[in-house]
């Protein structure tokens, strides 16, 4: 039975291969995952590790507010003699070094004077190394000397290859204030990592750090060296004592995992984003499998009743069909995760060319990657075949003699619709209860309603095979009206088998509806989102840093101020704090000027509310004033970066629209005044400009020539501010789209699978249609028009259904106000796009068909 | 010994023929293992004439009817139907041939499942892209005993109700031959005898020339003329004959 099975498959390649590919681009997507995380995460790692190479401990600021823009609690200069006078330390020394990518930005300006970054927003260091300690050093001098004086920079690697940098040049760099013009000295890497990605970095003495920077008197880090025989630990705790309550001093080791666990947790979000997408290319390619196993078997009735008179047991029979499975399984996932080591490549070179380039070090295939994926792959495949398998041991031996014998329908096919019934019945009632049901908290309503949007894709799969027929019937359509007698046999074909061709078209419609929905609901975010800024913002100008996200330099906002016809110039200062237990946007607002470029949608207050503001008066926004009880009057503290307390009065509650979508202002707001006194290092998040004669050429000439020393910030009108927000969220709509097209390729694969075995199977058909006067061309009409009715079903399900599911998912989340629109665009593109997939799948079969020796084909069994 | 089979008639007759073969050799593979299944075929079906093949298996008849109906080429020889000559036609040329000059009737009726009976009956007309003639069809499916059954789809209907249906379709395009291919091979004695009865009226009807291949002596009888295949040569042209007389001629050449 055994070589039975293996002969099988060997003989019908064409089939087995197809069905395999099914399963290989899934697997290939698993392993493709892992591959390129694991590449990356391994990057992160060496980073990491290598940064405290020759270090025993580390004493750092403490991380007073997660995320914050100016970083963490500086350590004091002066606690460096003290460090190194005490008894097991060997040697300290000083760093502004800070490798999380929170802080010590300083950019490279290339020679046309642009900022040298990635769009995706990869960190841009600026870090003071004391090298005459090398032990301390985790750099690697490639070309030239360590940074020496005031004047001198070392540079990454990849920034001078790539901009054509020499030791020598001289190179821009924008820190706290305007662009200074430095002496490159030398060109290094960071460590053994091959590539730090879109990331870059400057490296200066330590006291020129500190002064670009900012951090005069301070340092990020102090690196310590035991004596021989002094644990890490035991050095550790001996300076312990010593430092003040802002820092914190950990072990080389401890130090390496903390920072690092920050970066890893942003590879782990890529990683199960990516598995989520192999997932459903996996369920379509299971699909697929499902039914194309079912369909050579229903080819192979007399053969497997042959076996059964021949003597072969039910179990012989089923088990010959899950180890033809097996075979496919396994051969499929070798090649799968073969593939995916290039695809790693292929969807790392996806991320840079969207602007997320990260770090690479050599290609990391672990074993976790093989055992996965081989298991996931013959387990997919397997499980497919157990339906079909089961089915199979149904063939009565008598099929053997009988002409036109079939495969006896299974209990769960002869019910399918009242299942269906009952599926979209509970699916209906979940929605229903989720989205409707009053005071339910957020977290049932999204477990209901997931748990509805799951029932109700399972229910329209099994109901799907009753829509054929009239769906072919209007899809088919136009190919009966211009096609002719071929085009009418097309839409016959199409419904011969609804079961069939409701498989097929659902593996299409699983990823056609998904790519609806995501379109769909994008299109609402970004409308939603473009709407909330364009309610907020009242300037005719805004200026931001140039990737749109970050802040820039202050001096900035003040220079712009003072470009020719600006009328009102307000800055908005930005940071994070800590305040009633909770981290939370802070900005500074200018309370004299804000209120001509904001709209304030105030709750309590109005604009005057600004004026009486004093220096610890606050704005609060009605979400963080409700969850912390506040009201006007009510008095909290905040906790910024660097650990200063800062006491204040609410003043004024105010509402964003769309409340969650692009609020531009934090969840508190101070007087700039108090920020810049009590937060280190303030920056602008934005400066928002009221020209005397409103928006014109002239007007951003002017400011562009006043920001000229501050190549980051960037002046944009305010729709061209508006479209900018959202600009990073097209990146991502692309990426999925990507990601789903593998599933929808997939799905392609099983069109190709169910026409050529239709084509086997109406082998005699076909030659009689040709001795009638059929021609070759008339012949591959039919086979195109039939694929192109089936993809054409699978969209028309598919592409409602996902318009329906963000319909649903916009009224679950109606307290956000999220707007609902139909992106027609994209859906007419997915409609034509399922049209051509559909001429492109037939290609194959229809060449097949037409190619026929009628003669055979007459006398084919 | 390949026998010159010339019509009845004589020379200088004025039937036209419809089906022209001149010393048609057919050869299978090469080399050692070649089969030559047709050793020099000439013969000449004239219009209106119900002619039958027979043969025992392996005598090349269905080869024969293959290569007249353009379905396989001769390794040698040349055919033409309706005087044109189809030996050098490529697969466009040979398709269109089809729909004008022959209509085919299969053992299996090769009927397509979806489409109802009147459907499969107009099929090859709507293939060529033509109206069919409404009085035509009806006339069609009136004699073939079908106008009530005109919706059925073919699992609706009996073995002879199908072949029926396939004779009907063969007949739609008045085409200038009609093989058909072991017609009765897949029904019982009765309606084998329906089947061959409405091919006979069919050709005296409407002067249908009908070439068919068979092995079965009753369905040879109701021929116009039986032509015996042996070892891919023609070696008997009988005019009309009884079952006794085919059965002869059959052992004869069975035997030999």
């Amino acid at each position: 039975m055994t070589k039975a099975a293996v002969k099988g498959l060997l003989g019908r390649k064409v089939r087995t291969s197809l069905t395999a590919f099914a399963v290989v681009l899934g697997v290939a997507m698993v392993s493709g995952t892992y591959v390129l995380t694991d590449t990356i995460s391994k990057a992160f790692d060496s980073i990491f590790n290598d940064s405290y190479k020759g270090t025993s401990a580390v004493i750092s600021g403490k991380e007073v507010v997660t995320g914050s823009t100016s970083g963490t609690a500086p350590v004091p200069a002066s606690l460096l003699p003290k460090v190194k006078n005490v008894n097991g330390v060997d040697a300290a020394a000083g760093a502004i070094f800070d490798v999380r990518g929170n802080t010590d930005f300083a950019k490279l300006i290339d020679s046309n004077g642009k900022v040298i970054s990635s769009p995706g927003g990869a960190p841009n260091f600026g870090w003071g190394i004391d090298t005459s300690q090398p032990r301390f050093n985790p750099f690697t001098l490639e070309k030239g000397k360590w940074a020496a004086g005031p004047r001198d920079v070392v540079i990454d690697s990849n920034t001078a290859s790539k901009k054509h940098f020499n030791v020598g040049d001289t190179i821009g760099v924008s820190a706290q204030g305007p662009t200074r013009q430095f002496h490159i000295s030398g060109v290094a890497k960071l460590g053994s990592v091959s590539s730090i990605g879109g990331a870059t970095f400057a490296l200066f003495t330590v006291p020129t750090a500190q002064q670009v920077l900012g951090k005069q008197g301070q340092y990020d880090e102090i690196f310590i060296a035991a004596k021989p025989g002094v644990s890490e630990q035991a050095v550790a705790n001996e300076v312990k004592p010593l430092l003040p309550a802002s820092a914190t001093v950990k072990t080389a080791r401890d130090q390496a995992k903390d920072v690092s666990s920050d970066a890893q947790s942003g590879v782990d979000f890529i990683r199960y984003l990516m598995l989520a997408f192999a997932a459903i290319a996996l369920v379509v390619g299971s699909f697929v499998i499902f039914n194309t196993i079912s369909m050579t078997l229903t080819q192979r009735v007399r053969e497997l009743a042959t076996l059964r008179t021949l003597g072969a047991s039910r179990k012989q029979v089923r088990r010959s069909v899950l180890l033809e499975g097996l075979i496919i399984g396994v051969v499929a996932s070798v090649i799968g995760l073969a593939l995916g080591i290039a695809l790693a490549k292929g969807l790392n070179a996806l991320f840079v060319a969207l602007g997320i380039d990260m770090p690479q070090q050599g290609t990391v295939v672990r074993g976790r990657t093989i055992l996965v994926s081989l298991l996931v792959g013959v387990a997919v495949t397997v499980l497919a075949t157990w339906g079909p398998a089961r089915r199979a041991t149904r063939v009565p031996p008598i099929s053997a003699v009988r002409e036109g014998a079939t495969l006896p329908r299974t209990r769960l096919a002869r019910n399918s619709t009242r299942t269906a019934a009952i599926v979209l019945g509970l699916a209906a009632g979940l929605l229903i209860y989720g989205l409707f049901a009053e005071g339910l908290a957020t977290g049932t309503v999204l477990l209901t309603v997931g748990l509805g949007c799951i029932l109700l894709f399972v229910g329209v799969g099994l109901i799907s095979s009753r829509l054929v027929g009239p769906l072919a019937a209007v899809v088919g359509a136009p190919a009966e009206r211009f096609g002719g007698a071929p085009g009418r046999l097309a839409r016959e074909n199409s419904v011969r088998n609804p079961t069939r061709t409701a498989r097929t078209a659902g593996a299409l419609m699983i990823g056609l509806a998904l790519v609806a929905l995501i379109a769909t609901l994008g299109a609402g975010v970004k409308n939603t989102d473009k709407n909330a800024v364009r309610k907020q913002v009242t300037a005719d100008y805004v200026v931001t840093s140039s990737n749109g996200f970050e802040s820039f330099i202050a001096g900035a906002g003040d220079a712009a101020a003072k470009a020719p016809g600006v009328e009102v110039a307000s800055s908005v200062r930005a940071d994070k704090a800590r305040a009633l237990g909770s981290d939370i946007d802070v900005t500074g607002v200018d309370p004299a000027t804000i209120g001509q470029v904001y709209a304030y949608g105030w709750t309590k207050g109005s604009d005057a509310t600004l004026g009486t503001l004093g220096t610890n008066g606050a704005v609060v926004k009605k979400d963080f004033a409700n969850d912390n009880h506040l009201a006007v009057g009510s008095n909290f503290t905040l906790t910024t970066p660097a650990g200063k307390n800062v006491p204040v009065q609410v003043k004024g509650i105010y509402e964003p629209p769309n409340k969650d979508f692009d609020p531009l202002l934090g969840s508190v707001s101070i007087p700039q005044r108090t920020f810049d006194s009590t937060f280190p290092r303030p920056k602008n998040l934005f400066t928002f400009l009221n020209m005397s004669g409103g928006e014109s050429s002239q007007a951003a000439a002017g400011i562009e020539r006043a920001l000229a020393p501050f190549p980051d910030a960037k002046v944009r009108t305010e729709s061209s501010f508006v479209d900018s927000r959202t600009a990073d969220f097209d990146k991502i709509l692309s990426i999925f789209y990507v990601l789903l097209a593998l599933s929808v390729i997939i799905s392609l694969f099983g069109v190709v699978n169910a026409l050529v075995l239709a084509v086997y199977e109406r082998t005699r058909e076909l030659g009689m249609l040709r001795a009638v006067g059929m021609t070759q061309r008339q012949t591959r009409r039919m086979v195109r028009d039939e694929s192109v009715i089936m993809a054409l079903i699978g969209a028309a399900l598919g592409l409602p259904l996902g318009i329906f599911l963000a319909a649903i998912i916009t009224r679950a989340l109606r307290s956000q106000s999220f707007a609902f629109s139909v992106p027609v665009l994209i859906l007419v593109i997915m409609a034509v796009f399922a049209f051509v997939a559909g001429v492109v799948a037939s290609m194959l079969p229809a060449r097949r068909a037409s190619r026929l020796n009628v003669l055979n084909a007459l006398q084919y069994e | 010994m390949a026998i010159r089979v010339a019509t009845g008639n004589g020379a200088g007759s004025a039937v036209a023929s419809a089906v022209d073969a001149i010393d048609v050799t057919r050869r299978f593979g090469e080399g050692d293992s070649a089969v030559d299944a047709l050793r020099g075929v000439s013969l000449d079906v004239p219009e209106g004439q119900f002619t039958a093949v027979m043969g025992p298996s392996g005598s090349g008849k269905s080869t024969l009817m293959h290569i007249l109906a353009g379905l396989d080429s001769p390794t040698s020889g040349r055919v033409s139907i309706g005087g044109e000559d189809i030996t050098d036609m490529d697969d466009q040329e040979l398709t269109l041939l089809r729909r004008r000059h022959i209509g085919f009737i299969f053992q299996f009726f090769n009927l397509l499942p979806m489409l109802t009976a009147e459907e499969n009956i107009v099929l090859p007309l709507s293939i060529a892209g033509e109206k069919p003639d409404r009085a035509w069809i009806d006339e069609l499916t009136e004699k073939v005993g079908l106008a009530d059954r005109r919706n059925h789809r073919p699992s609706e209907l009996s073995g002879g109700q199908q072949q029926r249906v396939a004779i009907a379709r063969a007949l739609l395009s008045r085409p200038t031959v009609l093989f058909a291919d072991e017609p009765t091979g897949n029904l019982d004695s009765k309606t084998s005898e329906e089947v061959l009865a409405l091919l006979r009226d069919s050709v005296d009807t409407y002067g249908q020339t009908t070439l068919m291949v068979t092995h079965d002596p009753p369905a040879a009888c109701t021929a116009d003329r039986v032509l015996f295949l042996a070892d891919g040569k023609l070696v008997r042209d009988l005019g009309r004959s009884s079952s006794h007389e085919v059965l002869e001629a059959m052992e004869e050449f069975s035997v030999r």
